[in-house]
């Protein structure tokens, strides 16, 4: 594995050197989200394995091109897991991409995101530099917290090498409850019971119909489903739906057209923007179709932002994929890029044309 | 102490003074000797440093104000709250003007069915959690000075508290920070959504010891309480036994909702002091909480007392009321000034180590006392492995601070080669900074400084403060070399 490593930093410092581009690829299994890749492929999924774990640490460290099915697997056996569901989006999935890209499935809302989980990394900059951050220890706040501003960058800071992710036990018990219930009836009920000490671990509402998940002690999903009332469903129904909903193989996500995710303020009222999927408590809203600068210019008002999470690359470069910051935002985030990654050689234009 | 590691500015006096004056109300500024005096230090009293001025702005338009023209004239800027910081985070620089956000003091606004609240950085920790207590919310971190520390210091140090291994530390309970960049410009971070567009620049801004932006408004999640908290306290005649039954609680699947241990010292300065009930023949007690529905509480508290008696401990009780629950814990959270008592100064050490470590550095600990002569306490967040040795000492004895000093260093260096990191929750600050040598590469300390002049070019926000120069990098280590070669030889 060293050799690679050292393999890697030659490569990464003869491209800076001519001014090449270098286009970092895990599993190559989320390439279609964000801008589209340029630049020669630079293939870091053969980076495999897992480096430590303890599960009485709560802490599994593993290499960047670890699948995530497997380290799925190895935690699962200890009855552990990665309680932010991060979506596979197939089988080739790997834990770089995973903290690259920084999304969250269904559990997002209960639980937390990638950026809520991740102790530590080591990673090449676009000097070839390797450099380690964070750690396996569950609170670290000496320097900067680098590891989480690694979650979600898409690759433009630097080539993740390793990643240490918290892990919590699994839940005892779970079951899923379906309502019939409108838009707004849904957002407000959705918000009302965040304000409970109840076991939601996710929900999702779309035409009409409200799905909830409860999690936790025993005693404690039996009690919070006695007080929600809804249809219980059978428990292979219920893990299909979840698995439909983080994979987007849902039937809501079929067929062309454009994707748009609405980070949004749970408490948002509905935006009557088009056909549409609510996750996370009101947090998180899936839109098809739509004009570009109508939605964004929605989002916004809302207190939130939209990213066009699929579309064609013709409108991803005309609309962009995420939604524009502010002037002082985007200059530190030039310089932050910058600051890793001096010749710009790391996935440009992935997640704003100027990064 | 006077700090020496600050690098000196050279600044218009005169000029800044006139400036500052045209903007801030009279008695926002702060010049004379006398007057600065009570600001000449934060919780790490051992450092002590008058600043060339002191500015308390009202609003952020006064400190917007305050950043142009210090931005202006190269003065740099050190943000103060309530000064509890146990770093020296908010050390005062010679040459530049303590800024105290301490004024900015409002609840903006409380939203029960979002479950936010938007407030000003000087608004107490525990001044929130009051604001939403009527609507059956709290903010979830504690630390043990939440009814004097600040959110924006909160915020500045990420700080956590005794329930943070369940609820997160304050980047998972914060949603927006507002602030001010050196350069004067209001930056959004973070929003009222879960997440945001770009870099997430909102977790950065946690922990980076007021090195990054001056932070103005901090919009925070609020959590439903839950309907019934429970701990049990149980009392070891080891501490190794109590170290092992922290490791086997969370193998055994429990995540608890405070786990917390105290050895024989700590114990004994705290139950005079609050008379919390706990058992002072132990050698170490644990407190382990269990919060939820009262059916959830009973069924994981069953699961905590069999994993507890398992480990072999003398004696288990469980609180009966939450007037028991809270005087348990005020025993707990009253540690530091328990400890302060005792002695007439103390160090509080933060190193994190892997859980399983702790027994074995609870030894070291104990034989390093002997070796330095100098008593230690010790309180710690169990469940994260996060260590608070309190080390006595009395400053007006000649060599005890240098000892004491030297003691700390010790554990902390001893946290690095366990695998941990010599600041779990308190920053770094002036304190531990030539420590970062220990647990950083020159590569990597570059890089933060890369980082900070993405965000202050010039280098003038909370200067001398987290991150130590390359230059004193590199004098440390050289000296670290020498000592290990000199020590080497026969
Ligand atoms: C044909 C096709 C179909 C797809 N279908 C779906 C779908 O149905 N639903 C869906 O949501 N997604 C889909 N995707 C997106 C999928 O590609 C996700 O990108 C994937 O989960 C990310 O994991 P990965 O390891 O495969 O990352 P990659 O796709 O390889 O990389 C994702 C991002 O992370 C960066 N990255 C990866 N590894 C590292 C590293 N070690 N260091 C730094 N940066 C890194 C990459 O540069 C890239 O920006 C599809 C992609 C393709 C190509
Ligand atoms: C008895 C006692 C118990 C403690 N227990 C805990 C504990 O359990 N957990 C824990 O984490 N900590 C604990 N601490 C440490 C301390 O209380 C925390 O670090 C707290 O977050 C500091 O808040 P403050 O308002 O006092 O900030 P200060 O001490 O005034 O400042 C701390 C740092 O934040 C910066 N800062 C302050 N305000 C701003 C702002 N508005 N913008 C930008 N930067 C700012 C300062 O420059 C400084 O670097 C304890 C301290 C004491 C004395």
């Amino acid at each position: 594995m060293d050799a690679l490593l050292d393999d890697w930093v030659g490569r990464i410092r003869e491209t800076a050197a001519r001014g090449g581009k270098l286009a970092i690829r895990g599993g190559g299994s989320k390439a279609f989200y964000g801008g589209s890749e340029s630049g020669e492929p630079f293939a870091v999924g053969d980076y495999q394995g897992i480096v430590a774990y303890e599960p009485t640490e709560l802490v599994v460290t593993a290499r960047a091109g670890t699948r995530l099915a497997d380290l799925a697997a190895t935690l699962a056996e200890k009855g552990q897991w990665l309680p932010f569901e991060p979506p596979l989006f197939g089988p080739q999935a790997t834990v770089g991409g995973m903290l690259a890209c920084g999304l969250s499935g269904p559990r997002r809302q209960a639980m937390g995101a990638v950026r809520d989980f991740v102790l530590g990394v080591r990673l090449l900059d676009g000097r070839g530099e390797l450099l380690s951050f964070g750690g396996q220890v569950m609170k670290n706040v000496a320097g900067y917290d680098v590891p989480r501003l690694l979650a979600g960058s898409l690759g433009t800071l630097g080539v993740i090498l390793e990643v240490s992710l918290k892990v919590l036990p699994r839940p005892v018990a779970e079951c899923s409850l379906r309502l019939a219930i409108d838009e707004a009836a849904a957002l407000q009920q959705l918000n009302r019971w965040g304000g409970r000490p109840l076991p939601i671990s996710a929900s999702a509402w779309h035409d009409g119909v409200l799905t909830l998940r409860l999690s936790g002690a025993a005693a404690a999903v039996a009690a919070a489903q006695r007080t929600l009332a809804g249809e219980l469903l059978d428990d292979a129904v219920a893990a299909a739906f979840w698995q439909s909903l983080r994979e987007q193989e849902h039937a809501f996500f079929a067929g062309e057209g454009p994707l748009w995710r609405l980070g949004l303020p749970s408490v948002a009222p509905p935006q009557a923007l088009g056909p549409t999927l609510i996750e996370w408590g009101g947090a998180q809203r899936w839109l098809r179709g739509g004009e570009a600068a109508v939605i964004r210019e929605a989002a916004a008002r809302a207190g939130g932002h939209a990213t066009l999470f699929r579309g064609e690359t013709t409108l991803k470069a005309a609309a962009g994929v995420f939604q524009p910051l502010s002037e002082p935002l985007a200059t530190i985030h030039r310089k932050l890029k910058q600051a890793f990654d001096p010749q710009g050689i790391f996935n440009p234009g992935r997640m704003y044309p100027d990064l | 102490m006077e700090s020496t590691l600050a690098d000196r500015y050279t600044v218009d006096r005169p000029e800044l003074v006139t400036r500052l004056r045209a903007v801030l109300p009279t008695n926002a500024l702060l010049a004379e000797e006398e007057a600065m005096r009570p600001y000449d230090c934060d919780g790490l009293t051992a450092f002590r440093q008058l600043p060339l001025l002191v500015a308390l702005p009202e609003n952020e338009a006064q400190a917007q104000a305050i950043l142009r023209i210090c931005h202006d004239l190269r003065a740099p800027v050190v943000p103060r709250g309530a000064a509890t910081g146990l770093s020296g985070g908010a050390t005062p620089h010679p040459d530049g003007v303590l800024v105290s956000l301490a004024k900015l003091k409002k609840i903006i606004a409380v939203d029960p069915l979002a479950r936010t609240a938007i407030v000003q950085p000087g608004v107490r920790n525990l001044a929130v959690s009051e604001a939403a207590a009527p609507y059956g919310l709290y903010y979830a971190p504690d630390p043990s000075s939440q009814i004097a520390c600040t959110i924006g210091g909160n915020v500045a140090e990420n700080a956590g508290g005794v329930h943070c291994l369940k609820y997160g530390l304050t980047v998972h309970n914060v949603l927006r920070v507002r602030g001010l960049t050196i350069a004067g410009d209001i930056v959004e971070f973070g929003n009222a959504a879960l997440d945001a567009p770009g870099y997430d620049l909102l977790a950065l801004l946690n922990g980076s010891e007021g090195l990054l932006a001056m932070i103005t408004e901090v919009t925070v999640r609020l959590t439903p309480k839950p309907e019934l908290a429970q701990v049990v306290i149980a009392s070891f005649d080891d501490v190794r036994k109590a170290g092992d039954a922290v490791a086997s609680i969370i193998a055994a699947g429990i995540i608890p909702a405070g786990l917390e241990m105290m050895d024989k010292k700590a114990t004994h300065a705290v139950e005079p002091y609050v008379n919390a009930g706990y058992d002072l023949e132990a050698e170490a007690i644990l407190l382990c909480e269990s919060d939820g529905t009262p059916e959830e509480v009973a069924e994981e508290i069953g699961r905590m007392r069999a994993v507890i008696e398992k480990s072999g401990a003398a004696g288990i009780r469980v609180s009966q009321n939450e007037a028991e629950r809270l005087r348990f814990w005020a025993g707990r959270k009253a540690a530091f000034p328990a400890v302060g008592r005792l002695t007439p100064d103390y160090l509080c050490m933060d190193g994190t180590i892997p859980r399983r470590r702790l027994a074995e550095m609870l030894e070291a600990i104990n034989a390093l006392s002997i070796k330095y002569a100098l008593r230690c306490a010790n309180v710690f967040h169990a469940g994260d492995g996060n260590l608070h040795p309190l080390i006595m000492y009395d400053a007006n004895q000649p060599g005890e601070l240098d000892r004491a000093t030297a003691f700390g260093a010790e554990i902390l260096e001893l946290s690095v080669r366990f695998g941990g990191t010599i600041t779990g929750e308190h920053g770094v600050g002036v304190e531990k900074i030539m420590l970062m040598a220990e647990q950083f590469s020159l590569a990597e300390i570059d890089t933060f400084h890369r980082l900070k002049a993405a965000f202050d070019e010039h280098g003038l926000l909370n200067p001398g403060k987290g991150v130590p120069t390359l230059a004193r990098c590199r004098e440390y280590t050289q000296a670290r070399a020498g000592t290990a070669a000199a020590s080497a030889r026969p």
